[in-house]
């Protein structure tokens, strides 16, 4: 009936889900022993052949990266694990290393042994704090386990793990800005070619992934292929983690095949949150355009999310109903970009810097149509021009705004100001009604 | 290139706006666009500096096999490749867009206040806006606004209002330069070039960030609204300093000169120059300038006086005497030549030396035949397995030698070997492995090194003859592996001195003075019956003869007794001197008769860089009243009777062309034996030294902004003798001779224990003043 597939969450439920005893005791490490028997070229084979796209928003295929690092190269490889997770409104990588920080773990032993790295790196944003320790608990724990370090396992492997916490900035969840701040420099974006699979960290060949897509390997390994490409649509295969946040009755992470629907992620959500409709939704985070009710039905896979005009991102769906007023809400996440941009190039610096006076200005009401369609050009001027994505994803809730609610930033005008209640929108105003 | 080199490279042809172009493969598209006359606005990019793709103001369309990328592409880049078809603002409403819109986004925070900036008349910024920008903003919002100007070192201010944030003076620092003391910082709108708080801006290239920054942001201290660029009149130069060579320009407004900046030249100094060359010549304009002849009077003190009186005073007491010829170290070709040519024919004597500095009959052979048959250059270092360095600093001594063996560090980790008292900056930037010496002891090291081949490069600083024995052992060094000799003095004019004969051994045209056939050469070309023969003096022994009163008079030229030894001045007075000076000197106050003569902006000439090219240069001021050496020489060989016959520059290059080079037998080198290692007692070492690049030599004189900016005199000592000392790191210490002593903070380093180094002419440490030696001798090291 239901169309969960808890895989990663399946045992978020238990009190201990986080230690190593309640990994192994639902079969955890059992994966990294058939994939350490396994030729490591077979293992990124069987990668390959789930359809495993990457879950850090690209959908780029995991086991077509892995294939990338040159091998016999007589080089280092090192394997990279993105969890630097500060995108507006995703809100899974943490949720899944509080819970469940040995399925990550088990998935680089995995990952590391495929591309022959003998060191992996977990790149952690710095905010985080609790699940930092939680990570470090369970290094320790896999350390003490005979999981990590030399001979892992009595299967010959050596991999040294390396959890490192970052300052707090978003760009430095772009890959490689991601390596500059991993070797010691300031995050801002490098220009490739060369690419991490060539020369990434430390100049060396280097696989960066997510969270999320590294813990889904040992499933894969232990269940198959075929298993895992089961689940999903025709070119988004396997089950993932969406999450629901906002103005639903019970926000939280949903596993479930890749190519459901909002409509019934929202079925097992509670729906919104009651007495109030839907208004506008992101399909994976703040960074893809805008959805509306009328979107209720598109398959949440790249394909049909991409086909109606957005992008599938993190799977990070935030949810607003009719109280939220667009124009604050897209001017939030302005002032998010203008304060993460990291000043390398100029579309953004600039761009982002404008973009929000325009934006208080439309918000409390000054301006003229005329404003909507500069704002509109200046957008324009900026997407696709930046050195990084970081910038279209600033332009995107813009653009996909004024194509839903144009209306409703006229409507700032002609009042003089804005129409809604800002306390209306927050939980605290509602109480009692979830 | 030559053709060899052309078709080892691979050729691409790309169509850009319609047009096909051909062009080496990994050119990158704005170059390949610019081969065809399109210019692709740009900031961030420079040819000499990694791209960045920063700014994205040259974002053009681009096509591949058909296949077009879905947005522009910063055109900086991407190198082209064979099917590309790249559409730029001429052909492309997308790309014309696209680079409107950045150019909008750059100027939204910028201060426009272009009135009051250096830059304005000459900026990219400027420029760009106009032809890419749009006629009004559309922003209406509030500017970014930063304190403005904050100074990042004495002599480089920031204006981060006016920075676009292109990177290039952090890449430059970084990459060319090795001194990434300045970086951006912050993010967003607020990302800065900033400085670590107690580390300023102390590059020696600091200048280049100035020059090549694309906006007013970055500005000379010295420079700071002083002028507007369309009130200046540009000269192309060569810099008068060092022995790289550099191609400068000379800004002048009125007869004053402004600003020098780096000119280009792809052989020599690509597009840079060093910051003293850049922003040392306040000389030129000093109030100590000499206008007027000036003749002793029987009052004892200088009057000026008419030109006629002065050259008949002159040449009444030079006429039928002993005299020699002191020929400092920055005089043209043409000027060294007429030097020469006066001191043999008008006044009948090889004492003529262009070393004002310490020197050695060792050297002397050295010089007229390995250093003056050495055919080594830029393009050697670039393809070199191996550089040794010997008696030579290349950051200190000369700026862009350094610069082009870094290029090879960085790009293919050469090789780089240094004899040295300890390593310096530069030689840790280019990771060179130090062979530590005690002063005197260099030939033995330099016996001992092994590996070179025909591809290495030995590049001999003038210092090296200040250790008996070391030269002979680069000969021999030479003749046993191959390896390329460059003989790199520290001053402009020594290479043209030697070529044009200024030194008691050569003729012009590096004839041997000792070889009968080469004289007759000389004589006939010069329309004399004979040229002397006896053997002529060195700079030491013409100041001994002088003071012996073996000599009658001394010409002085540019020399600041004080380079040669503590002695130099005293052995002067005792004679009559002749000087030929820019501005009032230690030698002007004790000369009989002063000559004025032109200072490098005020005649054309030309020098010889280290590696021997001719490095012309014409006036920069046209008013100057003042001439050149050798008119004044032509002037009074006339008045002597003797004429010499150089009219003017031009003439005198005509000849020296005329006589060319001499083909016949060369010279052959005389050996030196090396001094036996000195016996130390506790408490002494021997002392090494070297000229830091800024110091207080006379030609960096009044200018305090680039003085704050040079490195700190310390006394340096290995960490041995430190303990025995008793000092730490930055304690005092006092080197001592009987004559003097100076007392600086020690620096400990890896250095041998019975050494100890000062700086030779800096703030606080002059050792020749002081110390009365440059090096070589054993001095006490005591704690202060
Ligand atoms: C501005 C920006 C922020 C990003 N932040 C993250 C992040 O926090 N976590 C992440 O996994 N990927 C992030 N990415 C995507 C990464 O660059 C990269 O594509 C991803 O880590 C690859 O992993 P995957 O192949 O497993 O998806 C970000 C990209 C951009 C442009
Ligand atoms: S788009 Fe440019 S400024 Fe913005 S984060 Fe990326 S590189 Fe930095
Ligand atoms: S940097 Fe250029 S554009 Fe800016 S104020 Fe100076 S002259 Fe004007
Ligand atoms: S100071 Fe000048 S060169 Fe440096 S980043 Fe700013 S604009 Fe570019
Ligand atoms: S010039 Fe190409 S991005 Fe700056």
């Amino acid at each position: 009936m239901t169309k969960l597939t808890p895989v990663l969450s399946a045992h978020w439920d238990e009190a201990d889900s986080f230690t190593i005893g309640a990994y192994k005791r639902h079969g955890g490490y059992g994966a990294v022993v058939k994939a350490l028997e396994m030729e490591p070229d077979a293992v990124i084979q069987l990668v390959k052949d789930s359809g495993l796209r990457g879950r850090g928003g690209a959908g780029f295929p995991t086991g077509m990266k892995w294939g990338f690092i040159p091998q016999g190269d007589n080089k280092d490889h090192y394997l990279v694990v993105n969890a630097d997770e500060s995108e507006p409104g995703t809100c899974k990588d943490m949720p899944l290393l509080m819970a469940n920080p040995h399925v990550l773990i088990e998935g680089i032993i995995i990952a590391s042994y495929a591309i022959r790295a003998g060191y992996a790196f977990i790149y952690i944003r710095g905010e985080v704090t609790h699940v930092v320790r939680r990570l470090q608990a369970a290094i320790a724990e896999a350390y003490a386990a005979g999981h990590l370090g030399k001979n892992i396992q009595g299967k010959g492997y050596d991999l040294e793990l390396v959890l490192h916490v970052g300052a707090g900035a978003y760009i430095c969840g772009e890959e490689t800005a991601l390596l500059d701040s991993l070797e010691g420099f300031r995050g801002q974006p490098r220009l490739r070619p060369p690419f991490p699979a060539i020369a990434g960290l430390y100049a060396k060949p280097t696989v960066v992934n997510n969270v999320e897509s590294i813990s889904s390997v040992p499933s894969i390994i232990n269940n198959g292929a075929e298993w895992f490409s089961a689940m999903g649509t025709e070119k988004s295969k396997g089950y993932t983690l969406y999450s629901l946040s906002g103005h639903v009755a019970n926000p939280g992470q949903f596993e479930a095949p890749l190519g459901i629907t909002l409509r019934e992620l929202l079925e097992l959500a509670g729906g919104i949150r009651p007495g109030h409709q839907l208004k506008f939704w992101t399909p994976g985070g703040s960074s893809t355009p805008i959805f509306t009710a009328e979107h209720l039905d598109v398959a949440l896979d790249y394909e049909g999310v991409s086909a109606a005009g957005s992008m599938l991102g993190t799977k990070a769906l935030q949810v607003f109903d009719e109280t939220t007023c667009i124009v604050r809400a897209v001017l939030r996440w302005t002032e998010f970009y203008k304060h993460e941009s990291c000043g390398k190039c100029t579309p953004c610096r600039e761009g982002t810097w404008w973009l929000v006076q325009i934006l208080r200005d439309l918000e409390a009401g000054i301006g003229t149509a005329a404003d909507l369609d500069k704002l509109l050009d200046v957008v324009d001027n900026i997407m696709g021009r930046s050195f990084c994505a970081l910038a279209d994803g600033a332009a995107s809730p813009i653009i996909s705004s004024l194509k839903y609610f144009r209306e409703e930033y006229m409507q700032h005008l002609t009042t003089g100001g804005c129409p809604f209640d800002p306390v209306a929108s927050t939980v605290f105003a509602t109480a009692g009604s979830r | 290139m030559t053709p060899e080199a052309l078709t080892e490279v691979e050729m691409i042809t790309v169509v850009i706006d319609g047009f096909e172009v051909t062009v080496p493969k990994g050119t990158l598209i704005i170059r390949a666009a610019e081969k065809l006359g399109i210019q692709i606005p740009r900031f961030c990019d420079h040819p000499l500096l990694a791209p960045a793709g920063a700014c994205r103001q040259c974002l053009v369309d681009v096509e591949i096999n058909g296949r077009a990328f879905p947005k522009p592409q910063a055109s900086c880049t991407i190198p082209v490749e064979n099917n590309m078809i790249v559409k730029t603002q001429l052909t492309s409403p997308v790309a014309e867009k696209a680079q409107k819109g950045i150019m909008e986004f750059l100027l939204i925070n910028h201060p426009l206040d272009c009135p009051v900036c250096d830059k304005g008349g000459e900026c990219p910024l400027q420029n760009q806006a106009m032809s890419t920008g749009r006629g009004e903003s559309r922003y209406e919002g509030v500017k970014r606004t930063f304190e403005k100007p904050v100074a990042i070192s004495t002599q480089v201010l920031l204006d981060r209002e006016r920075c676009v944030l292109c990177a290039r003076c952090t890449r430059f620092s970084d990459q060319i330069a090795g001194d990434p003391f300045i970086t951006l910082n912050e993010r967003g709108a607020l990302q800065q070039v900033g400085i670590y708080e107690k580390d300023p801006f102390e590059s020696y290239y600091s200048g280049n960030t100035v020059q090549i920054c694309p906006v007013g942001a970055l500005t000379g201290a010295s420079y700071r609204f002083r002028s507007r660029p369309f009130d200046l009149v540009s000269t192309p130069s060569a810099c008068e300093h060092c022995a790289s060579g550099c191609a400068i320009r000379t800004d002048v407004r009125r007869g004053k000169t402004l600003r020098r900046l780096a000119g280009e030249d792809a052989s020599v100094n690509e597009e840079w120059n060093c910051d003293k060359g850049r922003w040392a010549f306040k000389y030129l304009s000093s109030k100590e300038r000499i206008a007027t002849p000036l003749l002793r009077g029987a009052d004892g003190e200088l009057h000026e006086a008419s030109w006629p009186e002065a050259l008949a005073a002159a040449a009444t007491a030079l006429k039928g005497k002993r005299v020699g010829v002191l020929v400092g170290g920055r005089a043209t070709v043409e000027d060294a030549y007429a030097y020469s040519k006066f001191a043999r024919v008008t006044l009948g004597t090889n004492d003529i030396d262009f070393r004002a500095r310490s020197h050695s009959d060792e050297e002397a052979s050295f010089l007229a035949t390995a250093a003056l048959n050495a055919k080594t250059t830029y393009f050697d270092i670039d393809k070199a397995d191996k550089v040794v360095l010997l008696g030579f600093e290349p950051e200190d001594e000369s700026p862009i030698v350094f610069l082009r063996i870094f290029k090879q560090v960085k790009k293919r980790a050469l090789s780089v070997v240094t004899v040295a008292a300890f390593a310096s900056r530069g030689s840790q930037k280019l990771k060179a492995t130090l062979i530590p010496v005690v002063a005197g002891n260099e030939a033995a090291a330099i016996s001992a090194l092994e590996g070179l081949t025909e591809k290495s490069v030995v590049l001999v600083g003038e210092r090296l003859n200040e250790s008996a024995g070391a030269l002979s052992a680069v000969v021999e060094l030479l003749a046993k592996s191959n390896a390329k000799l460059g003989w790199i003095p520290r001053r402009s004019g020594e290479r043209g001195a030697l070529q044009s004969g200024a030194i008691a051994n050569l003729l012009p045209g590096g004839r041997p003075v000792s070889d009968p056939a080469a004289r007759v050469d000389v004589a006939a070309a010069w329309g004399v019956e004979s040229l002397p023969t006896t053997a002529g003096k060195s700079t030491a022994e013409i100041l001994a003869a002088a003071s012996a009163k073996e000599l009658d008079a001394v010409v002085v030229a540019g020399v600041d007794p004080l380079d040669i030894s503590a002695e130099a001045l005293t052995q002067l007075l005792n004679t009559y001197v002749l000087s030929f000076e820019i501005a009032h000197s230690a030698v002007t106050a004790i000369a009989d008769v002063v000559l004025p003569v032109a200072a490098i902006t005020e005649k054309s000439g030309s020098f010889l860089d280290w590696e021997g090219r001719p490095r012309a240069f014409t006036k920069a001021i046209e008013e100057s009243l003042t001439r050149s050496d050798l008119r004044i020489l032509s002037m009074l060989a006339y008045e002597m009777g003797t004429p010499i016959n150089l009219p003017s520059v031009a003439a005198t290059a005509r000849e020296i062309a005329a006589l060319g080079n001499w083909d016949g037998a060369k010279a052959s080198f005389t050996p030196a034996k090396s001094n036996k290692s000195l016996k130390l007692a506790a408490g002494e070492a021997v002392l090494s030294s070297w000229r830091l690049l800024l110091d207080l030599g006379t030609l960096q004189a009044g200018e305090p902004n680039l003085a704050g900016t040079a490195r700190p005199a310390t006394a340096n000592i290995s960490q041995s003798r430190a303990d025995s000392l008793g000092v730490a790191e930055g304690e005092a210490i006092t080197v001592s001779t009987a004559r003097g002593s100076i007392t600086l903070p020690a620096h400990i380093t890896a250095m041998a224990d019975g050494s100890v180094w000062l700086a030779r002419n800096s703030d606080g440490s002059q050792t020749i003043a002081t110390l009365g030696i440059v090096g070589g001798e054993v001095v006490s090291v005591v704690k202060a």
